[in-house]
């Protein structure tokens, strides 16, 4: 079956080993992680958790059932590409001195987008924010120039393209439900 | 004015009557003895049942919440207890038990530090509970019990482990009782399109030859009087998972069997001939599916569950209805039509008859040679006049039981089925005969499953309970063998099986038993074990080389059916 690279959403209470709780459902299944972000979501006291995983369809749709499933997670969805926006960050170490050698640093700055967030005498270190390939290209172009002291890359943080919120959908239905069981 | 302040070990305690508990299995030690302190003051109210193992305890908590439908209290200590509870704690996870299991921990501040019988007792079971979680403060109990309860019994029922550290038993508390019955991030019950049930009724109403499969599901939704209800309207035949047995009284004219591996003929052929598949409850195991690609390829399947996780796991379906049956079943049984499907129904007698000529005949009325295990089942479920609790072990017991063990009453039907935990017998039969005292608890164990929990006839003995015991003993772990013989060979690798004296070791724990090597006297051993009321060993000595048939190969099509010569 064809495989895809799939953006796992999740967003779940705030709660420890919640991340063991999702990680070993895609432990049992093989199936290897590629990207991991975790933070707090707009909505306070819901984290949210971005995953990419390369896998089928089939496999997906039952893998996000099983993480819904789990008591402390308030709803999970999958999408591709096409659904998303979606972003990486990146950070590259380089050497002052090397840096200076490439002659024109504004060409550099200008031509990737890129920031600069730390010079010292010894060592520039420069922000990329973009796809994989984008943030791959720089990378490639400077490790075979200057050469690349570090290089650290985030996860993906994705966000839908549908005007539609789904998660205060779904928080508004809960409220809805919590009142009834209160009048109950 | 507050009550004066108690430990968290009596909260604890409080939390659980508030819960409604009378019964605990368990076993103390070093990290949980203050619980054990507090419950000496509670003997009055909760009967605390010490098993010999901490296994055990987990698997007699199953035996309880099977027989009973309420959720099975464990408590035991930190470490190697926990550790120990996990076999029990898994099945009843694959199996959807309820259970509340309370393990004991270090000190909060020693936790992380290798500390004398830690271990990290969220980490390991949060693969195989609905919920697991680590009381550290005292203020935190009330609370945590509540929702451990909520959740072992809601929706698709499963245990729920409670790490109990040992300074919040200690800390002080001003105890209020809680009440949990909703958590924002859990839907026990999916929500459902009521068009679905038309849906599912025209499905059903347009079929010409439809069928149904009976799980678990229907037991855990007490809707056994619903299932026979929207059966008999639209005169649908049906078949059962080996959790399912019991749901449908064996002699219903409705029931056609057992599905799977070792299921009948009729309704493993019929599954590949039906127009309409109705699962009911049950999650399409591969025991009882076989190979994916050749299942009831013909049938449009409507698929009843309260877990939407199950829906298309294994078997695609037309019609997802998502709910507890116990509803969900009346719904559709409205939209119906009464029909009857006479000619679809009798095309099953042709199978029973091959069946029976082929396999039951010579396995439940053997004229001669060694006694069969088919023949001892028959004949104890009719001692019982069929109206006992079969608790089994795991093996060729645990099929051939399944088999021809008969049921007039339902939640009788106690053994492990998705995890195949060898050894669940004895402890199991423990709890189901604590959980329903009224009623005949008939084990059947191998020689070798009996010897994996042995060290509960302790427990049998302390709390006298009258379990009725048979091993049906070949001297070999059987269905290991008997895949030897079919599928490796014949070469039984470490199969063979030298055995104790059953009896003098039955005797040792005060119980009495009987041997029988002949078919002469197996009537007699069986009168000898019903004379009365208290436990008895029947050791039957069977064919050494028996095998359960019919059998369908692992991964082939549920139509590839093994008759055996």
């Amino acid at each position: 079956m064809e495989t895809k690279l799939y953006t796992v959403t999740i967003f779940s209470e705030n709660t420890p080993g919640l991340l063991n709780q999702i990680t070993i459902i895609f432990t049992r299944r093989q199936l290897n992680i590629e990207t991991l972000s975790v933070s707090p979501s707009a909505i306070k006291g819901i984290h949210k958790f971005t995953i990419t995983v390369e896998t089928t369809l089939d496999s997906i749709q039952k893998v996000v059932k099983q993480i819904d499933k789990r008591v402390d997670i308030l709803k999970a969805y999958y999408n591709t590409d096409d659904d998303l926006i979606y972003q990486e960050i990146a950070l590259y170490k380089l050497a002052t001195d090397k840096i200076l050698s490439l002659g024109s640093i504004e060409a550099l700055i200008r031509r990737y987008n890129v920031r600069i967030l730390d010079i010292t005498p010894t060592c520039v270190v420069i922000e990329k924010t973009g796809l994989y390939e984008e943030t791959q290209e720089l990378f490639e172009e400077l490790q075979s120039s200057i050469g690349v002291l570090q290089f650290i890359r985030s996860g993906r943080v994705a966000i839908t393209k549908s005007k539609v919120e789904r998660l205060s959908d779904m928080l508004a239905s809960i409220d809805e439900c919590t009142k009834r069981k209160q009048i109950d | 004015m507050s009550k004066k302040p108690i430990s968290g070990s009596y909260a604890l305690i409080e939390s659980l009557l508030n819960e409604g508990v009378d019964t605990i299995f368990g076993y103390p030690g070093g990290a949980i003895i203050p619980v054990f302190d507090a419950l000496y003051d509670y003997y009055e109210r909760i009967r605390y049942i010490l098993t010999r193992h901490e296994q055990g305890a987990t698997h007699a908590a199953q035996g309880y919440a099977r027989v009973s439908g309420k959720v099975g209290v464990c408590i035991v200590t930190s470490g190697p207890a926990a550790t120990n509870a996990i076999t029990g704690i898994g099945d009843a996870m694959i199996d959807s038990t309820p259970l509340v299991v309370i393990t004991g921990q270090v000190s909060a501040n020693l936790l992380g530090t290798d500390a004398f019988q830690e271990i990290d007792v969220v980490g390991i079971t949060q693969p195989i509970t609905k919920w697991s979680y680590q009381i550290r403060r005292p203020e935190e109990i009330a609370w945590a019990v509540a929702r451990a309860f909520y959740i072992a019994k809601s929706g698709r029922p499963g245990p729920v482990v409670l790490d109990f550290a040992k300074n919040a038993q200690l800390g002080l508390i001003d105890y209020k009782p809680e009440f949990c019955n909703f958590i924002r991030s859990y839907l026990p019950v999916p929500n459902i399109d009521e068009n679905i049930f038309k849906k599912a009724a025209d499905l059903i109403n347009s079929a010409k030859k439809p069928f149904a499969l009976v799980g678990q599901g229907v037991t855990i939704g007490q809707a056994e009087d619903e299932l026979k209800e929207f059966l008999d309207k639209a005169d649908i035949p049906a078949a059962w998972t080996l959790l399912g047995e019991s749901a449908m009284p064996t002699d219903y004219r409705l029931n056609k069997g057992m599905l799977g591996m070792h299921g009948n003929i009729g309704p493993n052929i019929k599954t590949n001939e039906c127009d309409v598949l109705i699962a009911i409850g049950m999650r399409f195991d591969d025991r009882v599916t076989g190979d994916l690609t050749n299942y009831a390829k013909q049938a449009k399947v409507i698929h009843m569950d309260i877990d939407s996780a199950e829906i298309d796991k294994n078997v695609k379906t037309s019609v997802a209805v998502l709910g507890n049956v116990k509803t969900t079943l009346p719904t559709i049984t409205k939209l119906l039509k009464k029909t009857n499907h006479k000619e679809w129904i009798e095309s099953f007698k042709e199978h029973e008859e091959q069946e029976y000529q082929n396999v039951i005949k010579s396995e439940t009325e053997p004229a001669e040679g060694a006694i069969k295990m088919g023949e001892v089942i028959s004949k104890i479920s009719e001692a019982c006049r069929h109206e006992a609790i079969l608790v089994t072990d795991v093996g060729q017991n645990q099929m051939m039981a399944a088999r021809y063990f008969k049921f007039k009453k339902k939640r009788s039907m106690i053994t492990s089925g998705g995890l195949g935990t060898m050894g669940f017998g004895i402890p199991a039969a423990i709890g189901a005969k604590v959980g329903a005292p009224e009623r005949t608890v008939c084990l059947f164990c191998g020689d070798g499953g009996f010897q994996m929990t042995i060290q509960e006839l302790g427990t049998i003995m302390q709390e006298n309970l009258g379990i009725k015991m048979v091993i049906l003993n070949n001297n070999y772990l059987g269905m290991v063998r008997q895949w030897q013989e079919l599928f490796h060979g014949k070469r039984y690798s470490s199969t063979l099986m030298a055995n104790p004296d059953f009896i003098a070791i039955a005797n040792a724990y005060k119980i009495k038993g009987k041997e029988i090597s002949d078919r002469e006297s197996l009537d007699e051993g069986i009168k000898e074990m019903f004379a009365d009321d208290s436990a008895f060993l029947l050791v039957v000595n069977v064919e050494q080389f028996g095998l359960v048939y019919p059998m369908v190969p692992a991964g082939t099509a549920v139509t590839n059916i093994l008759l055996g010569e």
